[in-house]
């Protein structure tokens, strides 16, 4: 037996602490469960910020020269695998949910007086956390393969920003479709699908290198709003620009974009969470 | 003083099939209530339901006072749960989760360790340091998950199979840490498929067929309507089963292929001597003689005259 003094016939407290603070109190205890798990996986930590790093240097050498793009092809391609990056993470965040949610620990969270979003949120810091240092892994490589910021240091750190909204938006997709998919092999095929996706931008290309019809697609797809805009916000070469309509605003876009895909799914989601198994 | 659970008429339907259907169910405070029942009767659908993780489509579902629909918060505050499958982040260590679990039941982080480290000595898991859950024995984890659902010490505390799965030794820790849990008032709402542990730890019985109540009582009430203990005899001579069958007191069952006769016995010492006085006198060779408790499925047989249904098997998770 333990020599520890005995808590007194515990009892959440009812009164002690507004229900903010206890929303606050449980994010957090959910966020430091997230980190737990990383400290208990540095190898898959590794893993998920090498691959776009992989990427970023297979598309930059190997396949490299994207048509149609003067100058330094790394000017045109790194902010783009920015913009692929933080799209990519819906996939990350839909495999997490859909892990977790297919775990008997959620049964136990769901029986306890815990804020009911915080597993929510828990999630959200973590991976918002993770595609951050992705994004300054990402920056580092890219600076050490040759691309520069031309723009004031207030335009990068709205790049930055843009780039994380971006990701904040995919957040809070691969929550909601964890949730209506369900179980993991639903969420392969999502999985197979954000390759086409994410591909179909501006990422590695100019559209006006595409058939017509696919150009436009390119050009309303949010991630080209977002790697336009912050091509545009880093001084970097921006290719062709189309002259579509989206190609014009993109910058209004990669704000718009990402505003109404959260307004859209994280409501859904955090509906559809609350109402799990009822 | 208001009972700590109370059920009536709880309905819950899976597409054409109703789990639960007309349950009812009312637990007196600081006692421990079996609900028996073999697989697919509907005990972790109503587990589910009293522990707000699932709403009833109808009926009244009352834990330690409150509406599980209406004040959800309140029942969690004062509830534990140890669900059929562990609950547990097994990717983390038995003191992670549980220090996890006791920041989420809002004892402050402090509160949360030493609680953490007292319910891990208490369940003699002090010694399994950074080592996750994953690689934790059954037993081990059970323990854990039991432990987990003892954070704030519950007024009412589920367990859903709480010994399925485990051997000898943990069914007997987990018995232990029941019993001591009633020692301190607390409400034990117990599932299980063995009469035998309900008969161990049950002040009172429910037998659940289909969603619903088909006897309840005491053990001795149940077993009385049931018929009780049995002796078995088997012979090693098939040709003197039948003598055999006729020395038993009470009906005999014969098991041809096993050589076995059962009868249901009043008394286990009395009609242990008893028989096997009788079968020496009358020459009859037996090769094991043994009292025991009914089975389930006898129990089954005698309340719904049928088996149990092919059902059990289909829901083998
Ligand atoms: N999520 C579910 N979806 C569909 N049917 C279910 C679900 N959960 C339980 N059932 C059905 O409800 C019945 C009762 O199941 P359950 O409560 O798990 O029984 P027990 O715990 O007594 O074995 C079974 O017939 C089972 O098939
Ligand atoms: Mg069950």
């Amino acid at each position: 037996m333990s020599t520890t003094t005995i808590t007194p016939r515990g009892r959440a407290p009812v009164s002690g602490g507004t229900p903010a603070k206890w929303a606050a109190v449980d994010s957090w205890t959910m966020t430091r469960r997230e980190l737990a798990h990383w400290a208990r996986q540095p190898v898959q930590v590794l893993v998920g910020l090498v691959f776009p790093v992989m990427l970023l240097l297979m598309f930059n050498y190997l396949i490299g020269g994207g048509k149609g793009i003067a100058g330094d092809y790394a000017e045109f391609l790194v902010p783009g695998m920015f913009a692929l990056t933080m799209a990519f993470g819906l996939d990350a965040t839909m495999v997490a949910v859909t892990q977790d949610l297919n775990k008997g620990v959620i049964d136990r969270f769901r029986s306890m007086p815990m804020t009911n979003g915080a597993v929510l949120v828990g999630r959200s810091v973590a991976d918002m956390l993770q595609s951050f240092a992705s994004l300054l892994v990402m920056i580092g490589v890219g600076l050490a393969i040759g691309w520069r910021w031309h723009g004031s240091s207030g335009a990068a750190l709205g790049a930055v920003g843009l780039l994380l909204l971006l990701r904040f938006a995919m957040l809070w997709i691969g929550i909601h479709l964890a949730m209506v998919a369900g179980k993991p092999e639903l969420v392969m095929a999502v999985q197979i699908l954000v390759w086409p996706v994410g591909f179909l931008s501006n990422a590695f290309t100019v559209p006006q290198n595409m058939p017509a019809w696919l150009g436009a697609a390119v050009e309303w797809n949010p991630m080209s709003a977002t790697a336009t805009a912050v091509r545009d916000l880093f001084g970097n070469d921006p290719g062709v620009v189309g002259t579509s309509w989206a190609a014009e605003h993109a910058g209004l876009l990669a704000v718009v974009w990402p505003v109404v895909l959260v307004g859209v799914f994280m409501p859904l989601a955090v509906r559809r969470f609350g109402a799990l198994s009822k | 003083m208001t009972d700590a659970i109370v059920v009536e008429g709880a309905r819950k339907r899976y597409g054409e099939k109703w789990a639960l259907d007309g349950l009812d169910l009312t637990v007196g405070r600081g006692t421990v209530h079996g609900m028996l029942g073999p697989n697919g009767a509907g005990k972790t659908t109503a587990v589910r339901v009293l522990a707000t993780l699932l709403r009833a489509d109808e009926g009244r579902v009352e834990v330690a006072g409150y509406d599980v629909r209406r004040q959800p918060d309140e029942v969690r505050r004062r509830i534990g749960l140890l669900g059929q499958h562990a609950a547990l982040d097994e990717e983390l260590s038995g003191r992670q989760n549980l220090d996890m679990f006791g920041r989420l039941y809002h004892l402050g982080a402090r509160h949360a360790r030493v609680r953490a480290g007292e319910l891990l000595e208490r369940f003699g898991l002090g010694d399994t340091g950074r080592k996750a859950v994953k690689q934790y024995s059954g037993g081990m984890r059970r323990r854990l998950d039991l432990a987990a659902s003892l954070i704030t010490e519950p007024d009412v505390l589920f367990l859903d199979e709480p010994t399925t799965g485990l051997d000898p030794r943990g069914r007997t820790e987990v018995w232990e840490a029941v019993r001591s849990l009633v020692d301190g008032g607390t409400t034990v709402l117990l599932t299980t498929q063995y009469l035998e542990e309900a008969d161990q730890l049950a002040h009172r019985i429910s037998v659940i067929d289909r969603g619903r109540v088909i006897a309840d009582g005491t053990a001795d009430e149940l077993k009385s309507k049931t018929g009780g203990d049995r002796i078995d005899v088997v012979v090693r001579d098939a040709a003197q089963l039948d003598l055999a069958a006729r020395l038993l007191p009470g009906e005999a069952t014969l098991d041809v292929d096993r050589r076995l006769a059962s009868a249901p016995v009043a008394d286990r010492m009395e009609a242990l001597t008893g028989v096997v006085q009788a079968l020496r006198d009358a020459g009859v060779d037996a090769e094991d003689i043994a009292v025991r408790r009914p089975t389930l499925d006898e129990v089954f047989l005698r309340l719904t005259g049928r088996a149990e249904d092919g059902e059990r098997v289909k829901e083998a998770v």
